[in-house]
């Protein structure tokens, strides 16, 4: 029998998100043969970005659009999502394991009485049996996961899933109606901080620094490389604990797990902790002035020596192959 | 106040992971109170401090998770709950449900946890507890303000701040960054052993054996592969960052 499957598609700042297209693509990955996939659309004044949902392979595309889902309220958007549940009857629900995935997703499975697997990093389909693989213990081990019955709920780890490419425009958007709840909930302010910038959990480089960089302002270096390698800044717990960042950057099993192309460990030691929210990256790069530091034993590549004087020059180079 | 906070017993985080059996080996492992609920329970005793009140610590989990509850107690809360039955199967659905059996015949206006746990890492339960309990909530806090019956809550969104302000009863968890958990002190530690702690089972807290059904299960567990240290640079700085460079591009082919 056919069923459907949703995928929950992230709009920040106007945009849709990388780990929209993940979502579509992990539903297109747990679908049986007939299935339908819609994507949920989430906003204010976001509709117009439908038709990528659609031409990146959603066959349906439901869109709720009011001014209250300008930033995310918990109530709000789970109102909206409960809409377009009750109009698609959808089996299983895909969410980016996100700020928005991780806060949403929960509220989604509990009001269903639906079974959730989390942070899912890979997806195997064989016959009736979907098979979700996640990181326990911050990535020190993985198990593999499935569903006992009824409806299911997942949410993907960003940059895990090979996102949905770009077809051609097939099938259809469904404007939800949404008359504007009464909620306690209300969101009084948002500041934007990243605006512009990248998410360390979409990253496709990662440039951390640890005690090493010695202050706020040893973070210099670390972010005129990320601009010219289009990273984003990370950093280990030392260094948020002796105040040199947000711990909004902290990488770890406090703090977040991330999976970069390349990972750059400036002036970090790499203490286990530290080890469990980054050693999934596929290639890790080690500066350290200590050559018995723990990093350069995950490291696929280690330099020796003062991350002041290698960081520059790193940058320079780069710079300089950049413009030949 | 009647203050609630949700506490996991969780491996500390330098132990590393061993399997046997398809299982994780928990000899020898020292168990900590999950670092996020500990943010939860310093922030449910300022508040209990500053406006009076209760703090009441529940777990779900083995009897070796009285062990964390006691620390909480330690650090001030007042009382301790541990529900612990056999019958409740290791599933976020079936533990917020036993939780939410319980605190409907239990007094509260502010329910606080931890963002998620370091082990299992699925951060469900606390979300899963607000919408059955239908009481708004805000994840990830930062900072948390009470006022009458109303809270401002700060909320990390993967950097961007966001203020929500929400009618009580509420449930919060807790982000890195709310605040600067206590050490118990020894006075505490001995104070802890005269506070109440009370074991209860499915029975007590009023839900039926069969609502405690998993709706997950796992198949497999693994250790990652081992990473296998790569190649240290030498010779002149600028000739290191050369090579380096041309490695990333020729040989890792990552820029």
């Amino acid at each position: 029998m056919s069923q459907t499957v949703l995928a929950f598609a992230e709009v920040r700042d106007g945009k849709l998100r990388q780990v929209a297209f993940e979502t579509l693509a992990a539903a297109w990955l747990a679908a049986g043969p007939g299935d339908q996939i819609i994507a949920v659309m989430l906003g204010s004044g976001t509709a117009s970005l439908a038709d990528e949902l659609l031409a990146r392979g959603a066959n349906r595309v439901y869109v709720v659009d009011h001014p209250v889902l300008q930033s995310y309220n918990p109530e709000a958007y789970l109102a909206a999502l409960q809409k377009v549940i009750a109009a698609a009857n959808p089996r299983i629900l895909f969410f980016g394991h996100t700020a928005i995935g991780r806060d949403l997703a929960p509220q989604a499975a509990a009001s269903l009485g639906a079974g959730q697997i989390s942070d899912v990093v890979a997806i195997e389909r064989s016959g009736q049996d979907i098979v979700y693989s996640r990181p326990i213990y911050a990535g020190k081990a993985f198990e593999k996961k499935s569903f006992l019955s009824g409806p299911s709920v997942v949410t993907i780890r960003p940059n895990n899933i090979q996102p949905a490419e770009l077809g051609s425009i097939q099938g259809d958007v469904v404007a939800v109606d949404y008359p504007a709840p009464s909620l306690r909930t209300v969101v009084k302010d948002v500041v934007k901080k990243m605006t512009g910038k990248i998410d360390l959990t979409e990253a496709k480089i990662i440039i951390a620094g640890g005690r090493g960089v010695k202050s706020a302002e040893g973070f210099k270096p670390l972010e005129e490389l990320a601009e010219v390698l289009g990273g984003a800044i990370g950093a280990s717990r030392g260094a948020c604990d002796a105040g040199y960042c947000d711990y909004a950057l902290q990488i770890g099993q406090t703090g977040k797990v991330v999976t970069p192309e390349i990972y750059f460990a400036c002036g970090i030691s790499g203490a286990i902790q530290h080890l469990a929210g980054m050693s999934q990256s596929r290639i890790i790069v080690a500066i350290n002035k200590d050559p018995e530091a723990p990093i350069f034993k995950v490291a696929d590549y280690g330099i020796v020596g003062d991350l002041f004087e290698v960081i520059p020059l790193l940058t320079e180079q780069l710079r300089g192959v950049a413009t030949r | 106040m009647e203050i609630i906070v949700l506490v996991k017993q969780t491996f500390d985080t330098e132990e590393k992971i061993h399997l046997q059996n398809g299982a994780i080996v928990e000899d020898g492992i020292k168990f900590v109170i999950n670092p996020y609920d500990e943010y939860a329970v310093e922030q449910a005793i300022q508040i209990r401090d500053e406006m009076g009140g209760k703090v009441t610590v529940v777990s779900v989990g083995p009897e070796r998770a009285a062990e964390a509850l006691r620390t909480a107690l330690a650090m001030g809360a007042d009382e301790a709950v541990l529900i612990n039955d056999d019958r409740i199967p290791v599933d976020e659905s079936a533990i917020s449900k036993a939780i939410a059996a319980y605190l409907n015949n239990q007094p509260y206006d502010l329910i606080l946890g931890g963002n998620y746990s370091i082990d299992n890492g699925a951060g469900q339960v606390a979300v899963r507890l607000a919408r059955l309990l239908d009481i708004p909530h805000v994840s990830s806090i930062t900072k948390l303000e009470v006022n009458g019956n109303q809270a401002l809550a700060q909320r990390d969104a993967e950097g961007d701040v966001e203020t929500l302000e929400v009618a009580l009863p509420a449930l919060f968890t807790a982000q890195q960054g709310l605040n600067e958990p206590r050490y118990p002190s020894l006075q505490g530690i001995m104070k802890a052993k005269k506070k109440p702690l009370h074991h209860m089972n499915l029975d007590d807290i009023g839900i039926a054996a069969s609502d405690m059904f998993a709706t997950t299960s796992r198949i497999a567990i693994s250790l990652p592969p081992e990473r296998m240290a790569g190649k240290v640079l030498a010779g002149d700085m600028n000739a290191q960052v050369t090579e380096l460079i041309s490695l990333l591009r020729n040989e890792a082919k990552a820029i």
